[in-house]
């Protein structure tokens, strides 16, 4: 069964359409790439799917459940998912370790001890123990982007969503991060990842979605969605890209 | 190479060495120029022709160490109510900040309470409000009604209360959306991003204005005098009235700047702390 079932939904921003008749279905464990150009409604999807943004149609199921209706309780809902953002949005007050320990800690009323256990474990697991301490302002932007993915793990959720996770990043820092997800894939996460890295998505994705107006115009394997596009659109965009040297 | 081993280059010597010259040469102008004015000062003051009145009624030692005991039990009752009236307007503005961000139909009578509140206290004149609370609300004659000097107190907190309040708003307004969208993704609640995300970063952020209108306060809580307590300035005005000298204004005068000085300094250290905060140091 799909973990996650997007049908038919829609999201307009004053009037301007930025999700379209959108449908996408995630089965557990598989690896979904989203691409596209910029505001072709990737990160949107995202945030629909977290309950960040209030859709103006259709319905999003998680594990069966109808979260797109009001009734749910989206705290609730957040709790099963994880998000990472291109941003990072660490939070700048707290420790590393204190960024990772506070959703365990104050939503899933988790003890203080038991909770930094875990998040030491995490950290060490993706080389990042020393830094426990330190503050967010104190580490490269790949190991801010590192704990915050590992923030999110913290939480044991059922599905990741990636957005644009490192388009901020300097380009000997994208490696670092790319490993981790590379890691989680390994582990069976379940995965739906707005990227700009063709060359990953290739390598990582079970699935690539190519976004155009708030659509999914072509989905399918990466070697067939990537290499051998039947759309135009699609075409045009990775003639784009290929063009500027990122495939 | 580390940094023991480097050899500066000839260049960089007669960089260093004119730099040197320079520094030594600034110095000595700032040391001349504020002797300079200093001088000057002086002796536009002294060789004022009413100096020597001025001098009498303004700064005769004698008097001065007379009124010192009154002034400075004065003083300490502008102390401790400095000490309340800050704790007391800081939550106050606090839970109004907070109250005004709250969303929802069913929290609609409360926010519009709390933006009453911050305009109305901020739009009165402090004087206004004390008399009010002072003189109006006893001739009520209620049961169990609290002293003239509690009541004063309570004027100053409502008053700076609204202040402050907008100060915390400013502050947790320029947290940044992206930090609340974190905090909900992790299944944190409204409230929860609040205690845990925004305020934190908010209350470090406004430090510095909110110590700034605690300086203010600390010249404003004398105001209570005018309901009958004697602070420091009622204090001075009494001995003024005794000898017809205005010496014990200035002596309240300076112990008010030195007991604004700590505060001062500690709003400068705040400040300089956040600013290197934000430049990312």
């Amino acid at each position: 069964m799909a973990l996650l079932h997007c049908r038919g939904l829609r999201k307009e921003f004053a009037g301007h359409v930025v999700l379209d008749q959108l449908d996408l279905t995630v089965a557990e464990h598989r690896v979904v790439a989203l691409i596209g150009a910029s505001g072709s409604g990737k990160s949107t999807l995202l945030r629909c799917v977290n309950l960040l943004e209030e859709l103006d149609d259709g319905t999003i199921e998680l594990d069966g459940e109808d979260i797109s209706d009001p009734r749910v309780d989206p705290d609730r809902v957040r709790r099963r998912i994880g998000m990472v953002f291109q941003a990072y949005n660490l939070f700048p007050h707290l420790s590393v370790l204190e960024n990772i320990t506070l959703a365990p800690r104050r939503v899933h009323r988790r003890a203080r001890v038991e909770a930094e256990a875990q998040a030491r474990e995490l950290l060490d697991r993706v080389g990042l123990g020393a830094k426990a301490d330190a503050y967010p302002d104190r580490l490269s932007g790949g190991q801010q982007q590192r704990v915050a993915i590992v923030r999110a793990l913290a939480n044991s959720p059922r599905l990741m969503l990636l957005d644009e996770v490192t388009s901020a990043l300097d380009p000997e820092l994208v490696g670092e991060v790319l490993a981790m997800i590379r890691d989680l894939k390994a582990d069976g996460m379940t995965m739906v990842l707005a990227t700009h890295e063709m060359g990953f998505a290739r390598e990582v994705a079970d699935e690539v979605c190519f976004l155009d107006a708030g659509r999914v115009i072509e989905s399918g394997p990466p070697e067939q969605v990537l290499r051998e596009p039947t759309q135009p659109r699609t075409q045009q965009f990775l003639h784009r890209i290929i063009q500027a040297g990122r495939l | 190479m580390t940094l023991l081993e480097h050899v500066p280059s000839e260049a960089q010597v007669r960089r260093s060495a004119y730099r040197r010259r320079q520094t030594v040469y600034s110095v000595l102008v700032a040391a001349s120029s504020t002797a300079a004015l200093g001088t000057l000062l002086v002796i536009a003051v002294t060789g004022a022709p009413g100096w020597d009145r001025v001098r009498q009624s303004f700064l005769d030692p004698a008097i001065a160490r007379d009124a010192l005991p009154a002034v400075l039990s004065g003083l300490w009752l502008n102390v401790r109510l400095l000490v309340c009236c800050a704790a007391g307007a800081l939550v106050l503005g606090l839970v109004i900040a907070v109250l005004r961000t709250l969303r929802g139909p069913i929290f609609f009578p409360v926010r519009a309470l709390a933006t009453g509140y911050t305009y109305t206290f901020r739009g009165l004149p402090l004087i206004i409000v004390l008399y009010l609370l002072t003189l109006g609300v006893p001739g009520l004659r209620l049961q169990g009604m609290p002293p003239v000097l509690v009541l004063g107190g309570i004027a100053l907190i409502l008053t700076y209360g609204g202040y402050l309040a907008e100060v915390f708003r400013a502050g947790i307004e320029s947290v940044h959306p992206s930090q609340l969208a974190a905090a909900r993704s992790l299944g944190l609640t409204y409230r929860q991003t609040m205690r845990h995300v925004v305020l934190p970063q908010a209350v470090r952020r406004v430090a510095p204005p909110l110590l700034n209108d605690v300086v203010a306060l600390q010249k404003d809580v004398g105001l209570v005098s005018l309901a009958g307590p004697i602070d420091a300035v009622r204090a001075a005005q009494i001995a003024t009235a005794q000898t017809f000298n205005y010496t014990p204004y200035v002596v309240a005068g300076v112990l008010f700047v030195l007991l604004a000085i700590p505060l001062i300094a500690v709003t400068d250290w705040v400040t300089l702390r956040a600013a290197r905060r934000q430049s990312g140091g």
